[in-house]
């Protein structure tokens, strides 16, 4: 299971990347074998739009089921991955790169230092798995 | 200690198969089954342009046999048996005596004394003690579930790698649609049907329990290099849509009769008698109030099982009953319930998708009919 380090992660399978308050989200390759071939990412955000840690912004969906996407900390929306709308194929394809889905302008820079790091969402996955 | 609330899933001959091919496996009714081993789409690509592998031995097998088994049969469907040759299989239903479906079937004629019904895994304990009870006194009845595997091979290759597998399976490609006959497949003593749920040329194989191991390897060896690949119930579902075949439990059951359903053709009113004839009766004199019918999403959004119909005014008027991704058609389609008056080709509605009301328009199905 591919789980970079440097990123940090949330027990809802999204990755965080934090360069200041910018916060790029996706989803985890757990969270992509999990959902299988996606479908359809439907963001409830656009540009400008605050968002709250724990509360959901869109949907992903796969051929077979449906899962909420959960902002990982508090902000602004500042960008959003439109390439996505007509291939969403990329989050099978690249997770962690073009399968991005949001950058966030954290209102707080340092929460994304609560979230858990690469061992402790391993250690989180292996438990999900069973 | 007190008993475990739910009994333990059980598992088909081929579980060991499924788990070293990295299969997903999941809770299906009662048995542990594989959704998918590479991927839906895929796998659902492999058989509508080559072939896939189906372990479908969860489905329930029930004999009846005796000189009275045919009235018997025919008795508890609604479809016509009585036309059938040694050899061949009917589609049907079967209903109560409301003329709502207990569940949909495939009843093979093996002689006119010898009777197999293949029923849904989900409405195995139901449609046993169906049988069971309409054969007391007339026939008997044996329960062949868990002597009985069951493997699906379908896709245009089918019979291609059929006439891999032997002299005996070669001579398949003769078979009729909906015909069976024993044959030696790989050299495993097989029941073989040219019937399936995918929309797909193939046949369904019945073997013994303990037999499918050997079958199931050696189909698959013989098969990949036509490109033949083992598919999940993920993949079965997306292509039976796309065929709109009903799914029990989804599009139609003990709430929905059969010509709401669009099952109309497998209900033979100049039958003298059969269970629930005296409701369809009534239910074919009257204007349907809803049907069943086919939608594609037109907007951003992807129906589900379950999701609120809406006409354009936001009025909820119906119930999505099968929705997902068509992975042939390239289009997000579904079947539901709606008022009749809202079921002409070209009538615009909105799918609720969880709050959001997203434009699907009805459409003549099947989505995909292959070639």
């Amino acid at each position: 299971m591919n789980i970079p380090a440097g990123l940090k992660y949330t027990k809802d399978h999204e990755w965080t990347n934090a360069s200041g308050n910018r916060v790029t989200v996706g989803i985890t390759a757990f969270a992509v074998e999990q959902l299988g071939d996606i479908t359809l990412v439907n963001l409830d955000v656009k540009v400008g739009d605050e968002v709250t840690a724990g509360k959901a912004f869109g949907t992903i969906e796969s051929v077979k089921t449906l899962s909420d996407l959960f902002a990982p900390v508090s902000g602004k929306v500042v960008e959003i991955n439109k390439e996505l709308d007509s291939k969403p194929e990329l989050v099978n394809e690249d997770c962690y790169g073009k399968g991005w889905m949001v950058i966030l302008e954290a209102s707080d820079a340092a929460s994304t230092n609560q979230l858990l790091d690469e061992a402790a969402y391993a250690e989180h996955v292996k438990n999900a798995a069973h | 200690m007190t008993e475990p609330a739910v009994p333990p899933l059980r598992k088909t001959s081929l579980y060991d198969r499924h788990v070293k091919a990295g299969a997903r496996m999941v809770p299906f009714t009662g048995f542990e089954m594989p959704v998918q081993y590479t991927g839906i789409v895929d796998e659902h690509q492999a058989v509508r342009t080559a072939a896939g592998l189906f372990d479908v031995s969860h489905m329930g097998e029930l004999e009846m046999r005796g000189e009275y088994a045919a009235q018997v049969v025919d008795y508890l469907i609604t479809n016509d048996a009585s036309k059938l040759v040694d050899g061949q299989a009917l589609y049907t239903a079967a209903c109560n005596e409301q003329g709502t479906i207990l569940d949909d079937l495939i009843v093979y004629r093996a002689a006119q004394d010898r009777w197999l019904i293949v029923c849904n895994a989900s409405n195995h304990d139901k449609m046993k003690a169906v049988f069971e009870k309409a054969a007391k006194d007339h026939c008997e009845f044996d329960d062949r579930t868990d002597a009985t595997a069951l493997i699906a091979l379908q896709g245009p290759k089918a019979f291609e790698i059929l006439a891999l597998a032997g002299s005996d399976a070669a001579n398949l490609a003769t078979l009729k649609s909906f015909h069976f006959r024993d044959a030696v497949v790989a050299n495993v003593k097989c029941t073989v049907a040219r019937t399936g749920y995918t929309g797909e040329d193939g046949v369904e194989i019945f073997c013994a329990w303990n037999d499918a191991p050997a079958l199931w390897d050696q189909l698959l060896e013989l098969g990949k290099p036509l490109g033949l690949k083992p598919a999940g119930l993920g993949a079965r579902d997306t292509l039976r849509l796309e065929s709109r075949l009903s799914l029990y439990g989804n599009d139609i059951d003990e709430t929905t009769n059969p010509i709401e359903a669009g099952l109309g053709w497998v209900v033979k009113m100049d039958k003298p008698t059969f269970v629930g004839k005296a409701a369809l009766e009534k239910v074919k004199a009257a204007p349907l109030p809803r049907k069943l019918v086919g939608f594609e999403v037109t907007g951003r959004g992807i129906a589900r099982h379950g999701y609120p119909l809406r006409d354009l005014e936001g009025k909820e008027v119906g119930i999505c009953t099968s929705g997902s991704p068509g992975p042939t058609v390239g289009k997000n389609i579904g079947l539901g319930y709606l008022p009749a008056a809202l079921t002409a080709i070209g009538t615009k509605f909105f799918v609720d998708c969880r709050g959001k009301n997203i434009e699907a328009v009805v459409v003549k199905t099947p989505f995909y009919k292959r070639a």
